[in-house]
């Protein structure tokens, strides 16, 4: 049984999990989500909760019913809601709370704390509504907060109640570096005193915050973090030892006073400390799920090695970063004008690295850490004065590390533990983090699990699939350069160069390859058996099995006529009908064998297809521009169908989606797509690498002020570099980032290759573009051109004109959708009747 | 396994020749159920149940042709599941499996699939 579903908590289910724990284990969570990454937890503004979500963890967890009691001696505990569970062992895991300092106001409107989800969400609600924002404490939390404030838009302060921010990682000297740093990234900062008291307005919102100095610092919106403090009252409340400043008290191996009892994490005093890090939680909750397997663990010692970066800023804290050893050494470098600031703290022979602190640049910190009891490769200066480009550290490489030098520290992984890993078959850096866990929870040791990788002598595989060994721009490169007879058909290619007979992975990426560099059509011949359903049928398959269907609205103009012939075909077809977010409109519910007639339709009305099935350009997204509207610089409809007819059926490794606005009011979302463009006063900014969905990103700014031809030869040269080297599935935002050079950023180096032509190859990225531009043709007018083709269309080849009678509809709320298609097992278990 | 004189109908698909190679077609047998029938570029057949068991959805057929360590196999349009095309087992999931049915050729040159 776990009171408790944080990180900790989560460590310690998936911990007894790993190790075959053999009864059933109980979660009973206080809020109202699966346990997530509380560490990261700033992150939920730019990417929600899902960015956060932890793995599933086998266990019968209960939200948002939390422990309300304990009855030790009948081993039973009472929920919230009233439900009582007997448990064999109960480990607390409950965490803290933030620490509101008693002053006055404390409880006004527009006071908050910064600990979950839910925080976020009404800072967020409250900020939309706010122009200024103070934080109360300037540790770690605190400018995690003041960050999401700025980031909200608000004006923001930060008071904090030592001479310096992040008083417990770096000291004087790292204090006022970072302060510098803070302040110029315009966040106030006020240290040396503390918060008096909150004013508020008559309606009783936060209007301003006194310090103690009577000072007064106006504010709409205040976040407490001022550290936090355990939650012990469960264990209180049954009369468990809990520590004179709050802590439930452990031994070594995690336990409370009473054996049946552990308590992990921030909830736990052991060794007399209480530890607000996820790494120190960490480390209890393997130790005690090592104890409830049978093994002998106790808890190792608290790791509280810190590397963050906050609001841009790298710090980083490890070791004995205060120099509490007796004898030891400071060895200090400053730069104030590059902002940078470093100590190391070294035994009085400066024989061995004991601890230091870092701020402005931490890159050295993922080779100094593990080297903190480790005897010193040379000069230590060397180890933090300016790296240059090699990576940080001075020179050094993992490879110096000991085989007990701890990389993750937030789970406890070894460089030894990777090699091991590494020696068992993991070849690159996601199966390492899979199967040490190394680099899963703050990620800052990311870098250096790749560091570990190449010296151990692995080549990071780029191998397409099973089938091939090449990565996808080898590909393209064997199959733009070889004889066309025997490169040019996937058989060929795979008996030249690959194994075997293929798969899901290395097929539609050769289709795509050949229908980038050709004009044929994606169904003619061999290429028919490589496409995806999708590209098979040329429509996007449901769920279940039926197919939606959009036609091509450029730049999302359209006539009355076209509207009135998608309303009239789907009103004939019983379709479903919705907008997309492309500006089109998305029609679902066709069976394969209603797509022919459809189109035939849609071609002879003068639409064509969307290419919504293929990975190749979807649509180009455009405000109403100079035309119409009064703040338009330049006629983003027009430029938005030039883009749209010039690349229409382009395939490349991802979909591509583009924008164009009119202004810089933006209103076409132009920053989200591959391609954003938008009109200025003499011209066009062009803008690439961004993206909506899952991980959203803006696209940056590669040139600017460019003229109608330019702006088009820079797009071609940008998506024609992308469509030879990308992976396969590999969208713009995260290929800008991977050509990245060793002394250039990605963006730059693309910039160089697009605009500078600094490959030379500018001249031939432009000629694919115009060969693909005079080759296009509407897939579907070919296929209604084509007989065979056509016969293709049909549910069953033994009836073509029977309709497939699983395919059946319901309506929702007056919607048509699919009926019934919930996951169906009926056929487990059915006769195998091959002869 | 089922002996072939065991097999009661066999139901013409279509010609052999109008099957692409490595693509399948779907087909109707006379008790309602749906056989995935595929030819493959070694000339061979194979048919398997045309309805995916995860989805519910007759889409097997539809389904991309390839092989998981020489083992040929189709996988699932809907979520990409593998399917061995000898005794139809999902590779994914070995709890799940797909009907496995006969198939021939006739001296005409017509496909049929028995069942």
């Amino acid at each position: 049984m776990v009171a408790g579903f944080g990180m900790v908590a989560h460590r310690l289910v998936s911990a007894l999990a790993e190790r075959g724990y053999p009864g059933p284990i109980t979660v009973l969570a206080e809020e109202d989500r699966p346990a997530y990454n509380r560490v990261n937890l700033t992150g939920w503004f730019d990417a929600g909760a899902d960015e956060l979500a932890l793995p599933p963890v086998a266990a019968d967890v209960h939200l948002d019913d939390p422990v309300v009691a304990i009855d030790r001696d009948n081993q039973v505990v009472r929920t919230i809601s009233g439900r009582t569970v007997s448990y064999d062992t109960l480990v607390l895991a409950t965490g803290s709370r933030p620490f509101v300092p008693p002053i006055d106001g404390r409880d006004a409107r527009g006071c908050f704390v910064y600990r979950t989800i839910d925080d976020l969400e009404a800072i967020r609600i409250w900020a939309a509504g706010a122009n200024t924002g103070v934080v109360i404490g300037g540790g770690l939390l605190g400018l995690e907060a003041a960050n999401a404030l700025q980031r909200l838009g608000l004006a923001t302060d930060v008071v904090e109640i030592a001479d310096r921010l992040m008083p417990l990682q770096v000291d004087d000297g790292g204090g006022q570096m970072l302060r510098r740093h803070v302040e110029g990234l315009g966040v106030r900062v006020h240290t040396g005193h503390p918060a008096a008291r909150i004013d508020t307005d008559p309606d009783g919102t936060v209007s301003s915050l006194i310090l103690a100095d009577g000072s007064r610092i106006e504010a709409d919106l205040v976040v407490f973090a001022a550290g936090v403090r355990p939650r012990d009252e469960l264990a209180r409340d049954c009369g468990l030892a809990v520590g004179e400043r709050g802590g439930i008290v452990v031994d070594e191996t995690g336990r409370t006073s009473d054996a049946n009892v552990y308590a992990i994490g921030e909830c736990a005093r052991i060794a007399g400390e209480v530890h607000a890090l996820v790494a120190p939680g960490y480390a209890m909750a393997e130790a005690v799920a090592d104890r409830l397997t049978g093994s002998p663990a106790v808890f190792p010692g608290a790791d509280t090695s810190t590397r963050l970066k906050l609001l841009g800023v790298d710090v980083a804290s490890f070791g004995d970063a205060f120099a509490q050893t007796p004898g030891a050494l400071d060895l200090v470098y400053a730069d104030p004008v590059a902002g940078v600031y470093g100590k190391l703290v070294v035994t009085d022979d400066a024989q061995r690295l004991l601890g230091g602190i870092l701020v402005g640049d931490a890159s050295s910190y993922g080779i100094l850490r593990p080297m903190v009891g480790e005897q010193l490769p040379g000069d230590p200066m060397a180890l933090i004065a300016p790296a240059g480009s090699d990576g940080g550290g001075g020179g050094l490489g993992v490879g110096a590390l000991p085989a007990g030098a701890q990389i993750c520290s937030c789970n406890n992984v070894t460089k030894g533990d990777l090699t091991e890993a590494i020696t068992g078959g993991c070849c690159d850096v996601p199966s390492l983090k899979k199967c040490t866990l190394a680099g899963t929870s703050c990620g800052s040791c990311v870098p250096l699990l790749k560091q570990v990788l190449e010296a151990e002598g692995v080549e990071q595989s780029k191998a397409l699939c099973e089938h091939f060994s090449q990565s996808r721009a080898e590909l393209f490169e064997i199959i733009s350069a070889g004889p066309a007879e025997s490169v040019r058909t996937f058989s060929g290619l795979i008996e030249r160069f690959g194994t075997g007979k293929g798969c899901d992975i290395c097929k539609p990426a050769v289709a795509s390859i050949l229908a980038s560099t050709s004009s044929e059509h994606i169904l003619d011949g061999e290429q028919a058996s490589l496409q995806d359903s999708n590209d098979h049928f040329l429509a996007n398959i449901q769920k279940n099995g039926s197919y939606s269907i959009v036609p091509r609205v450029p730049g999302g103009d359209i006539t009355p006529e076209q509207l009135i012939l998608i309303g009239e075909v789907a009103r004939d077809f019983n379709l479903y009908t919705k907008i997309t977010g492309g500006q089109r409109i998305d029609m679902f519910g066709a069976r394969v064998d209603q797509l022919p007639e459809i189109w035939r339709r849609l071609v002879e009305g003068g639409m064509e297809s969307g290419h919504a099935y293929g990975k190749a350009l979807r649509t180009v997204k455009s405000c109403v521009g100079s035309d119409w509207c009064r703040y338009g610089q330049q006629d983003s409809v027009q430029m938005a169908i030039n883009l749209e007819l010039r690349y229409r059926g382009l395939r490349a490794p991802h979909k591509i989606k583009m924008g164009v606005s009119g202004c810089a009011r933006e209103c076409a979302e132009a920053r989200g797509k591959d391609v954003g463009v938008i009109a200025t006063e003499n011209g066009w900014n062009l803008y690439v690498g961004g993206n909506g969905g899952m991980t959203p990103k803006h696209a940056q700014l590669l040139a600017g002020d460019l003229d109608d031809e330019t702006l088009v030869r820079y797009i071609d040269r940008f998506l024609m570099f992308y469509i030879r080297t990308a992976d396969r599935l590999q969208r713009t935002a995260p290929w800008v980032e991977g050509l990245s050079q060793p002394d250039q950023a990605g963006l730059d180096h693309l910039r160089d290759v697009v605009c500078n032509d600094s490959l030379g190859l500018a001249a031939e990225f432009e000629e694919a573009i115009a060969r693909h531009v005079e080759g296009y043709a509407c897939e579907w007018k070919g296929v209604l051109e084509d007989p065979d083709k056509l016969s293709r269309f049909v549910s069953f080849v033994n009836a073509p004109d029977v309709a497939d009678p699983t395919v059946e509809f319901t309506e929702r709320s007056g919607r048509k959708v699919p009926a019934g298609h919930a996951r169906s097992t009926t056929n487990i278990g059915m006769p195998k009747v091959r002869g | 396994m089922t002996l072939l004189n065991d097999i009661q109908v066999w139901t013409t698909a279509c010609r052999y020749d109008y099957l692409t190679p490595n693509r399948g077609v779907g087909v109707l047998l006379p008790d309602g159920a749906q056989a995935a029938l595929f030819r493959l570029d070694d000339g061979t057949l194979w048919a398997v149940g045309n309805v995916d068991p995860f989805s519910g959805a007759a889409v097997m057929s539809r389904g991309i042709v390839g092989d998981r360590a020489g083992r040929a196999t189709v996988q699932t349009p809907i979520k990409k599941q593998a399917f061995a095309l000898d005794d139809g087992t999902c590779l994914d999931d070995p709890d799940v499996a797909l009907p496995v049915y006969a198939t021939r050729v006739t001296p005409e040159g017509d496909v049929e699939v028995g069942a």
